[in-house]
């Protein structure tokens, strides 16, 4: 069976696979973004945190993707559905990122603008909504770009755990020693990787700082 | 308040950050209504320490500052900011505001409605002597000295009556900086702003300062009008004439 012939007889269903390939990468990165941001702002506000905090979303990152399939198993609600679980550790994976970005992003901002800020009177908020998130902007996106792009390739191996998407297709071929098969998951889940990449590259640029003479 | 026209006063304020050295040692000074002080002192002086610890900035550790007769530490933060223009170098512009959103951003924050802010923005430019079509550009397109106009807009955009100013002019070049100075001169002698000012420079502490102080090493050395402060025998203002080579025809340009 070819690559082409595999793609046409089974259209509707790498149709659904995508869908829910995006599904589980979409919902982890929101809930990264959610989670990451604030927990990066919180340590820049508490200068105490930073080192726990960004100490364990690195020990985290450290642990492999299949052995933390693996232990979130057992959790209660959690291991009840495959999906559940592949949402929570891709999002955990995407934490770093998310953290590190927006931590980096804040503190890179001018210290002579915050001076100037808090001088003429700017709450914590105002300092913070104003001046800290618009000029970190692109940096704080540049974080997003990488957990999104991972993200998308790390969840092909939660089929593994029996959580669908395109891994599906990419464990089915390797058990059936077959190429087009491993492609047809294999494909899309690039094509999709590239398309976030590319769209969130060009918000970043958008988001970009005007370059201070 | 020994004094009614004194608006800041400084009563043996010391400053040491948590386990550093000591910045600021027993300053007493006082700024009276309407005069320019100039704080004149090298880099690491206690000179911007001094202006930072004005608008709190920077916490005092020991001592107090009286900001028109009630110590600092009692005003609310944010009024006493408010209260007081901050201008520093160019740096402090913020790099994604339009030069309209800058000048106007303290009168954002106190929510005055846009209307009377647009009109504020456009008085203002005019003031400091910018056209105004500048106020839809970013700090980026313009240059050195129009930036450092559009920084003292900023600081004078909610009418404060005293005015900080931290080596405002310190990035330009000689002769945009000159013009500057003479332009805030004028201005002030219309606005009769209550201001501290902070440079290194002694030409242009002689020129703008009603009165000057000297800074060195965290301790007040002398201060007086910059008549009298060129006339000192204290042996590190002789220094500093010396340094910057015959002030007395810069006061006679003036």
């Amino acid at each position: 069976m070819n690559f082409w012939n595999f793609i046409a007889q089974n259209r509707n269903q790498i149709d659904d696979l995508t869908l829910e390939h995006l599904w589980v990468v979409g919902v982890a990165t929101l809930l990264a973004v959610a989670v990451g941001i604030p927990l990066g702002i919180l340590i820049t506000r508490k200068p105490r945190l930073q080192k726990p905090v960004i100490a364990t979303a690195n020990i985290i990152q450290t642990i492999p993707s299949l052995a933390l399939f693996g232990f979130l198993l057992p959790a209660p609600w959690i291991g009840d559905r495959a999906g559940r679980l592949a949402i929570l550790a891709l999002m955990l994976y995407a934490l770093l990122p998310l953290i590190r970005n927006t931590f980096t992003g804040i503190k890179g901002v001018d210290r002579g603008v915050i001076e100037a800020a808090r001088g003429m009177g700017l709450t914590d908020r105002q300092l913070l909504f104003q001046v800290e998130l618009p000029l970190a902007a692109s940096v704080i996106l540049a974080g997003v770009r990488v957990a999104l792009v991972t993200s998308i390739g790390l969840a092909t191996i939660a089929a593994a755990i029996g959580a669908g998407g395109l891994g599906e297709l990419i464990f089915r071929g390797l058990a059936m020693v077959n190429n087009a098969v491993i492609l047809a998951g294999a494909i899309p889940a690039a094509l999709m990787a590239l398309a976030a990449d590319t769209l969130l590259g060009w918000l970043e640029n958008r988001l970009a700082p005007q370059r201070a003479t | 308040m020994d004094t009614p026209e004194a608006i800041i006063e400084f009563r043996g304020v010391s400053y040491r950050p948590p386990n550093g050295q000591t910045i600021l040692r027993n300053l007493n000074l006082q700024v009276q209504s309407g005069e320019i002080l100039v704080l004149l002192g090298r880099s690491g002086s206690g000179k911007t320490t001094a202006l930072k610890l004005t608008n709190r900035l920077l916490e005092i550790s020991t001592g107090a500052i009286e900001i028109e007769g009630r110590p600092s530490s009692q005003w609310d933060v944010i009024t006493l900011r408010r209260h007081i223009g901050y201008a520093i170098q160019e740096i402090g512009l913020f790099p994604h505001f339009t030069v309209g959103r800058n000048i106007g951003v303290v009168p954002a924050i106190e929510n005055w409605p846009k209307d009377r802010i647009q009109a504020r923005v456009a008085e203002l430019l005019n003031l400091v002597g910018l056209p105004s079509e500048i106020a839809s550009r970013y700090p980026h397109q313009l240059s050195g000295g129009q930036r450092q106009r559009v920084g003292v807009a900023r600081a004078l955009a909610a009418d404060p009556p005293i005015l900080l100013m931290d080596e405002p002019f310190g990035a330009l070049d000689p002769l945009t900086r000159s013009d500057l100075q003479r332009e805030f001169l004028s201005l002030q002698r219309k606005l009769r702003k209550t201001v501290v000012f902070v440079t290194h420079d002694l030409h242009e502490a002689l020129l703008l300062g009603t009165r000057i102080a000297l800074l060195e090493e965290g301790s007040l050395v002398a201060i007086s009008t910059a008549a009298e402060f060129v006339k000192s025998p204290e042996p590190l203002v002789v220094k500093y004439m010396q340094a910057f080579g015959s002030a007395e025809s810069v006061r006679g340009n003036q």
